[in-house]
């Protein structure tokens, strides 16, 4: 096997099961916590997305590493607020179940 | 990149194991405080896979940001919200997983026959930024990315203020509309003490 670059296809299968781990994660989690865990793996997987792309793509402009750049930072204050919001409600219900936040179940 | 292609090709190798395995452990794992740390070695793979893809200045930032900011804030959440409880058994717990499990294996052999199948259009290496990319990311956000990079720094003011106003502790001891002193246990159920006096 005579390679000159490691394949694109290579990067786009980590990301692939990586996102698809972060989904089942999100589906099967009960600690509030780990949910927010798994969409943190999402927006992982995406990022390696854009970043190979951007690299074997568009290697000259590079924009997916701005969109990266702009991915984290709305990661970051994702996962603020989301931990500000399980904090209130683990203040209000006392249990960080996904179960038993079932107030908006009809 | 000036490494060679074998070098390249085993760094590769091992942090994708370790990004897989590691995510898997964040998932699987009984213990939260497992998932936590896991999910920083994760973060940290994912910084050396950049590296591989010429992105000094994203694994940096990528480091600083997941690894410094949001995997300690998520160790703080779980030190404050680490209670041993008895969850209550689902009854269908069983066929839940199951389709969960249906849904993300039809997913992932989706998006891998997509990723094998489809002809990419790749560029020629020769007009490759290579590892200068950092400056260009420079004239990128202070030239056609301005607009994001400024609404950027609203939405993370916005996300700063919004995170304190939800995690205060302190309410208002009175209503202000009716000046009425306010029912404590509406905003916050009263909880056992965390610290116990032993003696």
């Amino acid at each position: 096997m005579n390679l000159e670059s490691i394949p694109l296809q290579a990067f786009l299968i980590v990301s692939s099961v990586l996102f698809c781990i972060g989904v089942w994660g999100l589906l099967n989690s009960r600690n509030a916590v780990r949910v927010l865990m798994s969409i943190e793996l999402l927006l992982n997987a995406v990022n390696i997305n854009l970043m190979a792309f951007s690299s074997y793509i568009d290697n000259n402009l590079i924009q997916g590493q701005v969109f990266t750049i702009f991915v984290i930072t709305v990661a970051a204050a994702e996962a603020a607020v989301g931990l500000a919001i399980l904090l209130s409600l683990y203040r209000n219900r006392v249990t960080v179940d996904m179960e038993s936040f079932n107030l908006l179940k009809w | 990149m000036s490494i060679a292609i074998t070098t390249q090709i085993i760094c590769f190798i091992v942090l994708s194991l370790i990004v897989l395995v590691g995510a898997l452990g964040v998932v699987l794992l009984e213990s939260i405080v497992y998932s936590a740390f896991l999910l920083g070695g994760v973060f940290m793979s994912v910084a050396g896979l950049y590296l591989l893809l010429n992105a000094s200045f994203v694994a940096a930032a990528q480091v600083l940001v997941y690894v410094g900011a949001v995997n300690v804030l998520i160790i703080f959440a779980i030190m404050l919200v680490n209670k041993k409880e008895d969850l209550k058994p689902i009854n269908d717990i069983k066929s839940r997983r199951i389709i969960s499990t249906l849904i993300c294996v039809t997913l992932l052999s989706l998006l891998i026959r997509v990723d094998l199948t489809n002809v990419w259009n790749l560029a020629s290496p020769q007009n490759s930024i290579g590892e200068e990319s950092t400056i260009r990311i420079g004239e990128h956000l202070f030239s056609d990315y301005l607009l994001p990079f400024e609404v950027a720094s609203v939405l993370l003011l916005m996300a700063m203020i919004g995170a304190i106003v939800l995690a205060r502790r302190d309410v208002m001891t009175k209503d202000i509309s009716t000046g009425l002193p306010v029912d404590q246990e509406l905003i916050e159920k009263s909880s056992e003490p965390l610290l116990t006096n032993k003696n």
